[in-house]
Order: C-alpha cells, then sequence, then structure tokens
C-alpha cells in the first residue's frame, strides 16, 4: 500500500479530486464523507489492502483527512 | 431525590466534590473517593423507592456479569449466535420496562435511567465483539462507568475506552485547574438554560399554549406558537441539563461529551443530528445504522447501496422513535426524521451532479431556515399534541 493507492481511492469513494490537491482537508466538515461513506472506505479499504477496520475502531477524529487516513493504515498493515 | 432538580442536590454533591477538587488541585486521582460518593449519591437518587434500588441492583449485577462473561467467551470463540443471544440479553431488561405497562404490570420493575445504562452496556458487548476490549475489566470499575452518576439518569452516554482513559489518568493541577473552570462554567450555563430560560418559557407561555391564549391567538396560531415555544423548551431544559452532567463530570475529572452543538444553526438535517442529543444520536450511528449497512453490504442481499442506507436510516429513526416510548407520536417521530434525512441524502446526491444549488452565504441560512422549521414541526409531533 502506498500514499497514492489510499488517494486514489479516496477520489472515487468522495468524487472530488480536491482530496489531491488539499490532502490535509476535513473529509467530514467538507461533506466529502459522511456515515454511508465510511461504511464504503472501510469496504474498500479491506478489498484493496487487506486491512480490516472494526467499525468501532474508526474515530472520526482520527480519521478526518486523507494523511491521517493513510497514516493510520500504514500502522495497521 | 431528581438529579439537578434542586438546589438541595447542588449543595450536596457541592460538598461531596470538595475532596475530590483538592486532590485534583494537587495533581492526584480520586478515583478511589469518587467511587465511594458514587455510591452515597445513587443511594440519594434511588434511596427514596425500594422498589427502584432493587431493580437497580439487579439490573447492574445482570448487565455486568454479561458483559465480563461475553468477554471471557470472547477471549476464547467468537460464535455470531452467542454475540447476538449476548446483544438480546442486555437490551431485554429495557423492553420489559418498555412492554410490561401495557400489560398493566408497570410497578413490576424499572427505574431512573435504565435505557442509558442499557446503551453503554449493548455498546461494551459489541465493542467486545470487535475485539476492542481485550484487558481485564475489573468489575468495580465497569459499575463505576455503567452508574456514573452525573450521567445515571439521562446520558450523555459514554464509551468505555474513552471513560477508561480519563479514569486512569490524573491530569496535572494546573491540567485539572482548566477542567474544573470548565466544568464550573457548563454548570452556570446548566443553570442559565434549565432553571432560567427553560422555566420562564414554560411558565410563561407553555402552559397556555396551544388553547388557553385569552383569544389574542386564533387556534391555528396557538398551535403554531406551541410548536415553536416547546421546542426552544426542550432544548433548554435538556441542553441544561446536560451542561450540568458534563459540568459535575469534569469536576470528577471525566471529560464526558457534549450533548448539544447549537442544534437551532443547523444547514441541513443531517448537520442537526450532529449537533442534537448527540451522544445518542452517534450512538444509534455507530451501532446500529452503520453496522446494519456494513452487514447488508458485505452480504450483498441488496444490490443497490443507496437502498441499503435508506433502510438504515429508516432502522436507525424506527429504534430511536420507540425507544423514546411505544406511543404512536414517537413512531411517527422516528419515520419522520428518517424521511427528512433520506429526502436530504437524495437531494445532496442530485445537487452533487447537477450544482443547482452553491454553496455560498445565501443558500446557507436558507439551509438554516428550513431546516429549523421541519425540526420544529418533528418535536411539535414528538410533543403529542397533534394525536
Amino acid at each position: 500500500m502506498d500514499k497514492q493507492q489510499v488517494l486514489e481511492m479516496l477520489v472515487e469513494l468522495c468524487e472530488d479530486e480536491i482530496v489531491l490537491e488539499n490532502p490535509d482537508i476535513d473529509l467530514f466538515e467538507e461533506g466529502l464523507l459522511d456515515s454511508f461513506g465510511t461504511i464504503n472506505l472501510l469496504v474498500e479499504i479491506e478489498n484493496r489492502f487487506n486491512i480490516s477496520v472494526p467499525i468501532t475502531d474508526f474515530n472520526r477524529e482520527e480519521w478526518n483527512t486523507p494523511n491521517r487516513i493513510v497514516a493510520e493504515l500504514a500502522e495497521r498493515q | 431525590m431528581t438529579p439537578y432538580g434542586n438546589i438541595v442536590f447542588f449543595i450536596i454533591i457541592g460538598i461531596l466534590l470538595l475532596p475530590t477538587i483538592i486532590l485534583g488541585l494537587r495533581g492526584k486521582s480520586a478515583k478511589g473517593y469518587n467511587i465511594v460518593i458514587s455510591i452515597v449519591v445513587l443511594a440519594l437518587i434511588f434511596g427514596s423507592s425500594l422498589n427502584g434500588s432493587i431493580s437497580l441492583i439487579l439490573f447492574t449485577v445482570f448487565q455486568l456479569l454479561l458483559i465480563i462473561g461475553y468477554q471471557k467467551y470472547r477471549s476464547q470463540k467468537n460464535n455470531t449466535s452467542v454475540f447476538v443471544i449476548a446483544v438480546l440479553l442486555s437490551i431485554l431488561p429495557l423492553v420489559l420496562v418498555k412492554v410490561l405497562p401495557m400489560l398493566g404490570l408497570q410497578n413490576l420493575f424499572g427505574f431512573l435511567g435504565v435505557s442509558y445504562i442499557t446503551f453503554k452496556s449493548v455498546q461494551m458487548i459489541l465493542e467486545t465483539r470487535d475485539g476492542l476490549i481485550k484487558d481485564k475489566i475489573s468489575p468495580v470499575e465497569l459499575a463505576y462507568f455503567l452508574l456514573f452518576f452525573p450521567t445515571v439518569s439521562s446520558g450523555p452516554i459514554d464509551r468505555w475506552r474513552r471513560f477508561y482513559k480519563d479514569m486512569h489518568t490524573a491530569p496535572s493541577g494546573q491540567d485539572y485547574q482548566k477542567l474544573l473552570l470548565s466544568g464550573i462554567n457548563y454548570i452556570f450555563v446548566g443553570f442559565l438554560y434549565k432553571f432560567i430560560l427553560a422555566y420562564l418559557i414554560y411558565n410563561y407561555t407553555l402552559i397556555y399554549l396551544p388553547s388557553q391564549t385569552y383569544n389574542y391567538l386564533t387556534p391555528f396560531q396557538g398551535q403554531i406558537a406551541y410548536m415553536y415555544m416547546y421546542s426552544f423548551y426542550l432544548f433548554f431544559d435538556f441542553a441544561g441539563y446536560s451542561a450540568f452532567a458534563v459540568g459535575v463530570s469534569r469536576i470528577m475529572g471525566v471529560q464526558t461529551p457534549i450533548n448539544f452543538n447549537r442544534p437551532f444553526s443547523s444547514r441541513n438535517i443531517k448537520d442537526f443530528w450532529n449537533r442534537w442529543h448527540m451522544s445518542l444520536s452517534f450512538w444509534f450511528r455507530d451501532y446500529v445504522y452503520m453496522r446494519f449497512v456494513l452487514w447488508m453490504t458485505k452480504k450483498k442481499w441488496i444490490k443497490n447501496k443507496y437502498t441499503v442506507s435508506y433502510i438504515g436510516f429508516f432502522l436507525l429513526f424506527f429504534l430511536m422513535g420507540i425507544w423514546h416510548g411505544l406511543e404512536l407520536h414517537y413512531v411517527v417521530y422516528g419515520l419522520y426524521h428518517a424521511l427528512l434525512i433520506i429526502s436530504f441524502d437524495k437531494f445532496e446526491r442530485w445537487n452533487k451532479k447537477r450544482k443547482l444549488w452553491p454553496k455560498n452565504k445565501w443558500t446557507h441560512a436558507i439551509g438554516v431556515f428550513i431546516t429549523f422549521n421541519a425540526v420544529c414541526f418533528g418535536f411539535y409531533i414528538f410533543s403529542g399534541t397533534l394525536f
């Protein structure tokens, strides 16, 4: 898993290129992700990187920007 | 004694908390002492009814055995049916409390706060299932969490892993001082909201509404006035209570999550549920909606993922509705909000493609106006005056 792959996944899920331009954007504040988007994110993470993140472990404060998501995933690999 | 119901309650907990504050300012943990005073305050709250006290004790022991027992089981095996049985058992007392009165057995079982303790208990079983609670749990600490007196009667609903961290860290004297000041600040916000604003709204408007308006208002205007006044009353009363609970928690070194974040300034209905009774709506979001949608997505029984999401919203709001009570107006209240969220979600996706509703201060203001009125109408249903 590299950073680029995670960002590409986020572009697909958020349907917005802004994730690439500003990887520190708050995805929930900006309405790019919501609870439903989060589910799709968790499913995609499992499919693409084979990392299983329990929903209860997904904390919006810790997973709110593309950079933070990359960091969280790197930690779990 | 009702928690935060009168000045005597505040004086008692004020005195009981003095050693907590002194220990805190010296940078020491007051956990042991706080557990002791919790028992005292719980006895004050529940002691007046023998039936209530016995129910509470039996209920708590039942939940403790269930959580610790399930955790023991989970450390060896992970069978789905055992998990489902554990969850059903933990909500069984709450279901009985709601259903027994309908069978004419209201005094058999039931006490203040039963649903809020159930939320915490179910949450622990779900997180244990997810493998997030692995360390051995002390029954005393677990009981302290479930029965944490500042929040025992009506929340906010805290989470174990967060609570656990607070319980096991003693902030430095300086940090505690900040916590103490913000706690006191919350308590004064509570006084303003509950004992001044909610009190005034109730005694000067609500008791005359909707019909005893001495002919100042037409019946229709009376209903409209009732709708808005009831909404404000509900907010100030509950946000006031929640501020007390958050404030007292902080003095005890526990940063109980806030319940309200300016809900009437929400720009849309999703935003509203991130600001109104937050600890409850986040509980339903995380433990009902998201789990349901993820489960359905993995099973692939329904192709369209939006359909799954909408069924999830219906489930969430239906449960939230009947949690308030099994009366028709609560059910309709829940379904009404499900409908609002789904409609907004459809609009949001439609707008993402066409971009006809831009993001600027004008659309923001219109959004706040529409949301405010839609929400007030929801509370009007909730009040039970409509039917």
